[in-house]
């Protein structure tokens, strides 16, 4: 059976790993999350020592290198708190990965303490927050993709939808083969390119044929590549991570 | 009259060619069409037909009975072959295909075997029993329709369970007239009662009819063999010789195992609640009977496999019934199709049991070809941990593994690894971390809009300037001056 996540009361403070492509590429979409937690009261402690979650590494096959980053971030996080991140695959690596990758190492107690805690940024604004959102922006037809790490490896194919209904000017459309994988899969895109640029290439035109004039996602590699492919194009569909969305219309 | 449509190109494919056949298949329209609208009604019609169940009840019961059939292999194989030899089957074992195609051989020489009928057997293409047969001068027909096909068109199968699934309705249509001389039609119904006809008349005239085995069950000694054609039942009853072909991991502990096994193999397969037939062979033909084979032979393969035993994680990829659900919800082997993975298993079943097969020298660019986008796990009747076996054999390749794939560590190179090493280091290294991340920020007007093969298709994506460490200092520090203002 698949196991039921049982959810604390919100809690004061929380700790926020912003994973390596947020911190790089998309630092505006991690101080957002961070603005909408602490718009609900719930204070945010950011460690600045915090790096990457390990993941390239451990897909890659690299798992003794994977295993010295993913035992660095452990030490990130020492009070109880949750931990948020504004990724479904940097966060189902910390969740699901880390207790195996670390198991039989010194490590091991606390990678399995660390991954209780981690949450999905959606995952707790709706289960753990209770999120209630008033929409002040313009009416628009958006089209939600959510990482094929959050449906799946965590479970949170509702969650980001769930916000987006909240906001009254947002007409959510759906694409087809919404669950379908847009390509990126880390390194895959890499390796693959051109399996990667064919899939990335369906998903455009899925989430253009549904009409939307936007599509959101609550992870930064689908981001990049969704994105990145209807720049290409010069299509006018833009993309944006979830949280700045949500920060966006509702602040 | 010449057709518009050519059936595919005879062409011979590698696993070693893996970027070069996925680039042609990503180039040919018709390959695309075919296997998006294939895969998207296998999709439907498996989710419809779960509609009313407890799926994930199921899918754990068949996880189950796997697994303990997995934990007992041993025994059950020896019960197995005590159980066929008192039903009067004669049990065979071999180590390797070479081994097992040579048993088959010697079946048929001392039968004066000139033509073999065969039944739907992906343990025969995996060891190239029909090949083996023709230089032995047997004939072997294929009498699966699909195999029908494929083997008319000289290809091997591009789907493990609808083999000509790369075929639409006008490229049938023109290998069978090509091949066959039948009339050129898009009626599907003509198509198949000819080729019924003339398969009818080589099952009366066959010496040796060969089948693969879906579950055997070592209590019982029955072969179980699951059909829709009734060509699996006229291979297994009308020659005087049947004999059936498996890999060692088929076998299951009780005959009451079967049934949650064939619920979820048929619907999880094809969408269907059940197969037109359902076959359960218990042995040749009994005096005072009037039909069924005089000889009954069952050909046990192990060829790699002991191997994968051998090993707690990689022993799941036994599990598989060989349902296909994960190349039917896999959105690579829907955009590159069977043929471009250049091996006998295509799909995400075939990445991480082929490397086993052949060696990794051979597939080392199958387990990567995989976004680890988790649907066939999701989909895998007996809940096999696809993504994570991908991942277990991507650390093979470049030799961070336990080292018992054949070909661990061929793909292990001084470049990739120096760049890990070098992550790690950073990643393990938060000061050079925060100052090698703002570097590359204030100096992103200087980094290459070209990053390879990923600006072909995509814009290439910029630092922003400033990271998230310094936006959130920033915060910080403009959130505890307004907490200080009077």
């Amino acid at each position: 059976m698949t196991p039921v996540k049982l959810y604390p009361p919100k809690p004061d403070r929380v700790y926020f790993y912003g994973t390596c492509l947020v911190d790089l590429f998309y630092p505006d979409a991690g101080l957002d999350g961070i603005r909408l937690l602490e718009r609900e009261g719930v204070a945010v402690d950011f460690p600045q020592d915090q790096t990457c979650c390990g993941q390239p590494a451990y897909t890659s096959g690299y798992q003794d290198e994977a295993r010295a980053v993913a035992a660095a971030q452990l030490d990130l996080f020492p009070e109880p708190w949750p931990i948020i991140v504004p990724s479904g695959s940097c966060g189902g690596m910390m969740r699901t990965h880390y207790p195996k990758l670390l198991a039989g190492t010194e490590h091991e107690a606390r990678a399995k303490e660390v991954a209780a805690r981690v949450y999905e940024l959606t995952e707790f604004l709706v289960h753990v927050c209770h999120l209630k959102l008033e929409d002040h922006g313009q009416p628009e037809k958006v089209a939600m993709h959510t990482s094929c790490s959050a449906r799946r490896e965590m479970g949170l194919a509702e969650t980001g939808p769930a916000l987006l209904a909240q906001l009254d000017g947002v007409e959510l459309v759906e694409q087809a083969r919404a669950s379908e994988c847009c390509g990126f899969g880390g390194t895959f895109s890499v390796r693959h390119p051109e399996v990667s640029a064919a899939m990335v290439e369906d998903k455009t035109q899925a989430i253009e044929a549904a009409g939307a004039e936007r599509f959101v996602t609550s992870d930064c590699g689908c981001l990049m590549n969704i994105a990145g492919r209807f720049e290409h194009q010069r299509k006018a569909v833009q993309g944006e991570h979830i949280a700045s969305y949500l920060w966006r219309r509702t602040s | 009259m010449n057709s518009p449509v050519q059936p595919s190109a005879v062409q011979t494919y590698t696993p070693r060619e893996f970027h070069r056949q996925a680039h042609d298949a990503l180039g040919n329209p018709q390959i695309r069409a075919n296997f998006r609208k294939a895969m998207d009604g296998l999709m439907s019609k498996r989710r419809d037909v779960f509609d009313d169940w407890d799926l994930e009840t199921l899918r754990d019961l068949g996880a189950n009975i796997r697994l303990r059939a997995l934990a007992k292999l041993p025994d059950l194989l020896e019960q197995l072959e005590a159980n066929c030899q008192a039903n009067g089957i004669r049990v065979h074992w071999a180590e390797t295909g070479e081994e097992a195609c040579r048993i088959i051989g010697e079946i048929c020489a001392s039968h004066g075997a000139k033509s073999v009928i065969k039944g739907k057997s992906m343990v025969s293409e995996e060891m190239h029993l029909n090949a083996h047969l023709e230089a032995a001068g047997i004939e072997a027909l294929e009498s699966d329709l699909g195999e029908y096909l494929v083997q008319l068109n000289e290809q091997t199968p591009s789907h493990i369970i609808m083999p000509a699934i790369h075929l639409n309705t006008d490229e049938i249509s023109e290998i069978l007239h090509q091949k066959t001389g039948t009339e050129r039609s898009r009626d599907v119904d003509y198509m198949t009662a000819a080729a019924r006809a003339q398969l009818r008349e080589r099952f009366m005239a066959a010496d040796v009819g060969v089948s693969g085995v879906n579950f055997a069950v070592a209590e019982t000694g029955t072969l179980c063999l699951v059909e829709n054609e009734g060509n699996g039942r006229m291979t297994t009853t009308v020659p005087p010789v049947h004999v059936a072909v498996t890999g060692i991991e088929k076998v299951v502990e009780h005959l009451r195992d079967v049934p949650p096994l064939y619920a979820l193999l048929t619907r999880s397969a094809t969408g269907q609640h059940v197969t037109t037939y359902f076959n359960m062979i218990s042995g040749p033909r009994k005096s005072g009977e009037h039909d069924g084979p005089q000889e009954v032979h069952l050909v046990l393969v192990d060829s790699g496999r002991s191997n994968i035993y051998q090993d707690d994680e990689l022993l799941d990829t036994l599990r598989c019934i060989r349902c296909g659900a994960c190349m039917n919800h896999c959105p690579v082997y829907t955009r590159v199709g069977g043929h471009t993975y250049g091996t006998t298993y295509p799909g995400p079943i075939g990445s991480i049991l082929s490397p086993h097969l052949m060696g990794l020298e051979e597939t080392k660019d199958l387990p990567t070809a995989s976004s680890l986008c988790g649907a066939c796990g999701e989909v895998c009747p007996v809940k096999i941990p696809i993504p994570d076996l991908l991942v277990r054999l991507r650390r093979e390749a470049v030799g961070e593994g336990r080292g018992n794939v054949p070909g661990a560590g061929v793909k292990r190179t001084k470049k990739e690894v120096v760049a890990w090493k070098s992550f790690q280091w950073l990643a393990t290294h938060p000061a050079a971390w925060r100052g090698g991340t703002a570097v590359a920020g204030k100096l992103k007007a200087l980094l290459p809009s070209r990053l390879g093969p990923w600006t072909d298709y995509r814009v290439a994506p910029k630092p922003a300037g400033t990271t998230l460490h310094t936006l959130v200092k920033r915060h910080q520090a403009s959130q505890s001056s307004e907490e200080t203002r009077p």
